[in-house]
């Protein structure tokens, strides 16, 4: 069974980090954020069957930060919007050297 | 203070409890002078507004005169009335002041020691530790023997009748307690000098002296030819003072002390000739040459008389420049174990003699001739010092530095008369040139009567002053050239014996030089038709009695001080030879080292040879007085150029042509192209400095550029790094 669990997670990790770094849309590469604290949740999960239930605990932390993280993000995102139109991250260059 | 200095001079010393524990008051007190004079200086120049026309003045006279070689400051404005300084009352009190007490300290002294009887050790007196590092162990301490006791009799003596004839001479300039504050620093830097236990203190003295010298040359500073005398004449006595500071060293690290004692305590380890001693003898005559104006570096004394003349009369003829030769004579035991650097210095100084009098014979300055003399005698010193007849040569030092300050006061008086005189006609004639005096002798016959005796002491003509120190020395190196350790010794092949007798020629030509060039200037100076001009004429006169009476007075000891050590043949005078007594515990050891035991030359010969010199000299004033022609001479400015010799003679034999070719030019260009071109703008401007920003400004640009605000990127970046460290940790 944890074979399979974490070679699905890897799986699901490995598609997050394509998605940001390969998206340009804000919200996407926010939702593929979201999607790599998943992965790693299902990881914890997946050992928690094995090493006990520290595990699961973890997985509780993970997802309350990243509610806290999404409310923020999601925030950050919308005042973006409103104040250049866009979401696109190439057009979203302010801090340039 | 004082409890201090009694306790550190604990000792049992025949001169403890005297007069002499008060050694230290001697400096002292003109460095009090120096305090206040100054003080008064700065606020003065403090208080004086942009309106104060005591400034105006000393700001315009540079350009107002640029047609008077020097001499302006002292003789106030040509348009409006001369304003004096508002200090210049107490300054003439406090400057004068100080260096009478000095003097009547130091003959306190004096009669002190005299009274004591025989004293072989010299007195110290130990103030502070001063510079105790590792095994250097170096005290402020002064010392007193009969040496530095006879230098500070000719410094504060001279020294005070000469601070007497700057009171009228200076009195109307506006820098007047300014030139007070630096003349009595002088002193008190002099006095350091001759005072010094060890070589470390003297060399502070002989630094100070110099940096008074390059003050007072530069006195009148807005006149760029006299900022450029002080320059080179500092410039020049630096290289001596390598030569001084390369013989300490090489004496700290082969004896490890610097105190003049215990090196004399320890030279008697030092072998006999040997390359160390002649080394160390010759680095400290590189000093002396430097300092005392000898060939070659004597370039610097001549042009220092763009000084006030009472300045070249105390530091630049009586007093300074004569350091050199108290420095060989008190490190005599050094050099009469060194016969081949003895050799030196006598051809040196003799070569000196005949080179500077022959200069002098066409100068028309009339400073420029008493320079030129100030630096033959003080090549006659160096031959006397040389060859190891030490009393011959400070005695010398002695009576020159009587009837030199005469004949520069002397000269000080002439040139302040035809001041006076063109400044009340407005006119801008040379002040200082002969062929615009003659006949002054009607005008001014005390300064002419005076200067007169000057001269017959410096021609060599009995019974005045020079006649027997410059016979002394003759005769010493005529003595030594017949049997002495430097006889013995060799040079490039040729033995001692033929250089002393080589210099004691050059010396007999110099002698005959000498009289001629004083005799000229008295004759055109004094004699036949004044040139001055028609309406100046009547100007004319002695100088003021605060003036004229320091002159008496040095004339008095020119005609007498002579007899301070009167030679054997002339024992109706009086006592025989006192000085050479009184000198006997610092000098006679090397005296007799060098001598080797030799019989007295026999009175025949010394007859013989103490004829020959009044000969000479009063063959040279004969030469002179006949043919030189006084009236027909005309004004500097109707004056044709000299030709052919006497043309190279005019113009010095052009050695400061040649030195700014071989040194000046070639060190000014490398100066210039390499060094500061070169290295400082192009290595350590381009390289160093602006490199360095350019190179962080390139590092930045680069940190820049990976500041691209692209998220991906960003995160690329992010993502190759962690897999690189995951990768580094698999792999490992």
């Amino acid at each position: 069974m944890l074979p399979e669990a974490l070679f699905f997670s890897a799986v699901l990790f490995v598609i997050g980090v394509f998605g940001v770094l390969i998206r340009r849309n804000a919200i996407i590469v926010f939702m593929c954020v979201e999607l790599m604290l998943n992965a790693v949740n299902l990881t914890f999960i997946a050992f928690a069957q094995v090493y006990g239930v520290a595990g699961q605990v973890f997985v509780f932390f993970v997802m309350t930060v990243a509610a806290a993280e999404a409310a923020v993000g999601l925030a950050i995102i919308i005042a973006l919007f409103r104040h250049r139109q866009t979401v696109n991250l190439q057009n979203i260059n302010l801090l340039k050297g | 203070m004082l409890p201090l200095l009694q306790a550190a001079a604990a000792g049992t010393h025949p001169l403890q409890g005297t007069a002499a524990s008060w050694l230290w008051a001697v400096p002292l007190l003109p460095f009090l002078g120096f305090l206040i004079n100054g003080a008064f200086s700065i606020v003065s120049a403090y208080h004086a507004g942009p309106a104060d026309p005591t400034l105006a003045h000393g700001d315009g006279h540079g350009d107002r005169h640029g047609t008077h070689d020097e001499e302006h400051g002292a003789h106030g404005d040509d348009h409006h009335q001369v304003k004096r300084h508002p200090f210049a009352m107490l300054t003439s009190i406090v400057g004068p002041g100080v260096l009478l007490l000095s003097f009547i300290l130091t003959a306190a002294i004096f009669f002190a020691m005299h009274g004591a009887g025989e004293i072989a050790t010299p007195f110290i007196q130990r103030y502070f530790s001063w510079m105790p590092v590792g095994d250097l162990k170096l005290d402020a301490a002064f010392q007193l023997d009969q040496l530095s006791m006879m230098m500070m009799l000719v410094i504060t003596g001279v020294g005070t009748l000469i601070h007497f004839f700057s009171v009228g001479y200076m009195q109307d300039d506006p820098g007047y307690p300014r030139y007070f504050a630096y003349l009595n620093l002088f002193v008190f830097f002099m006095l350091l000098l001759v005072l010094g236990a060890n070589f470390p203190v003297m060399f502070i003295g002989w630094e100070g002296v110099g940096t008074c010298s390059y003050l007072l040359i530069g006195f009148w500073f807005s006149d760029k030819a006299n900022a450029d005398a002080g320059k080179k004449a500092f410039i020049v006595n630096r290289i001596g003072d390598f030569g001084f500071l390369i013989a300490m060293f090489l004496l700290f690290a082969n004896l490890g002390t610097l105190d003049f004692d215990a090196v004399r305590a320890a030279s008697t380890s030092l072998q006999f000739g040997g390359a160390l001693v002649t080394a160390i003898c010759l680095f400290l005559f590189l000093g002396c040459a430097g300092k005392s104006a000898q060939i070659p570096l004597y370039v610097w004394l001549p042009d220092a008389m763009a000084g006030p003349t009472p300045v070249s009369a105390l530091i630049h003829a009586a007093t300074m420049v004569t350091a050199g030769v108290y420095l060989i004579a008190r490190t005599g035991f050094l050099f009469s174990i060194a016969p081949v650097a003895q050799i030196v210095v006598v051809m040196i100084g003799a070569l000196t003699a005949i080179f500077a009098a022959s200069i002098g014979l066409k100068q028309w300055d009339i400073k420029k001739v008493l320079a030129y003399s100030t630096v033959s005698q003080l090549g006659y010193m160096f031959v006397g010092v040389g060859s190891g007849a030490y009393v011959a040569g400070v005695f010398h030092l002695v009576t020159h530095a009587f009837f030199k300050a005469l004949l520069f006061l002397g000269s000080g008086s002439v040139i302040f008369a035809m001041h006076e005189a063109y400044h009340h006609t407005g006119s801008h004639e040379d002040a200082q040139d002969m062929r615009n005096m003659g006949g002054l002798r009607a005008y001014m016959p005390w300064t002419w009567a005076l200067m007169w005796i000057a001269t017959l002491a410096i021609s060599g003509v009995p019974p005045f002053a020079g006649f027997f120190s410059k016979d002394e020395i003759l005769g010493g190196v005529f003595a030594r050239a017949q049997h002495s350790t430097i006889a013995d010794a060799h040079l490039f092949g040729i033995s001692g014996s033929a250089w002393l007798y080589f210099a004691y020629l050059l010396g007999i030509v110099a002698a005959f030089m000498t009289a001629t060039y004083m005799t000229r200037m008295m004759i055109y100076t004094f004699h036949g038709p004044n040139r001055t001009g028609d309406k100046e004429r009547e100007h004319l006169h002695d100088a003021p009695w605060i003036m004229t009476g320091p002159l008496l007075v040095l004339g008095i000891l020119t005609l007498a001080g002579g007899w301070i050590n009167i030679p054997e043949f002339a024992r109706f005078l009086g006592p025989v030879g006192a000085l050479e007594r009184w000198l006997d515990p610092v000098v006679g050891a090397s005296t007799q080292r060098v001598i080797a035991g030799a019989a007295e030359t026999s009175p025949g010969l010394e007859y013989g040879l103490v004829g020959l010199a009044v000969l000479i000299a009063i063959g040279g004033i004969a030469y002179a007085a006949t043919r030189l022609d006084p009236k027909s001479l005309v004004p500097k400015r109707e004056a044709v150029p000299e030709e052919g010799f006497e043309k190279v003679l005019l113009d010095k034999y052009y050695v400061d042509e040649i030195y700014d070719a071989a040194v000046v030019t070639p060190v000014v260009g490398t100066s210039r192209g390499l060094l500061w071109r070169g290295v400082d703008a192009g290595l350590i401007d381009g390289l160093a400095v602006n490199g360095s920003a350019l190179f962080a400004r390139f590092v930045g640009w680069i940190g820049s550029q990976l500041q691209s605000g692209q998220l991906g990127t960003y995160a690329w970046v992010l993502v190759i790094g962690v897999l690189c460290v995951l990768g580094a940790v698999t792999i490992r």
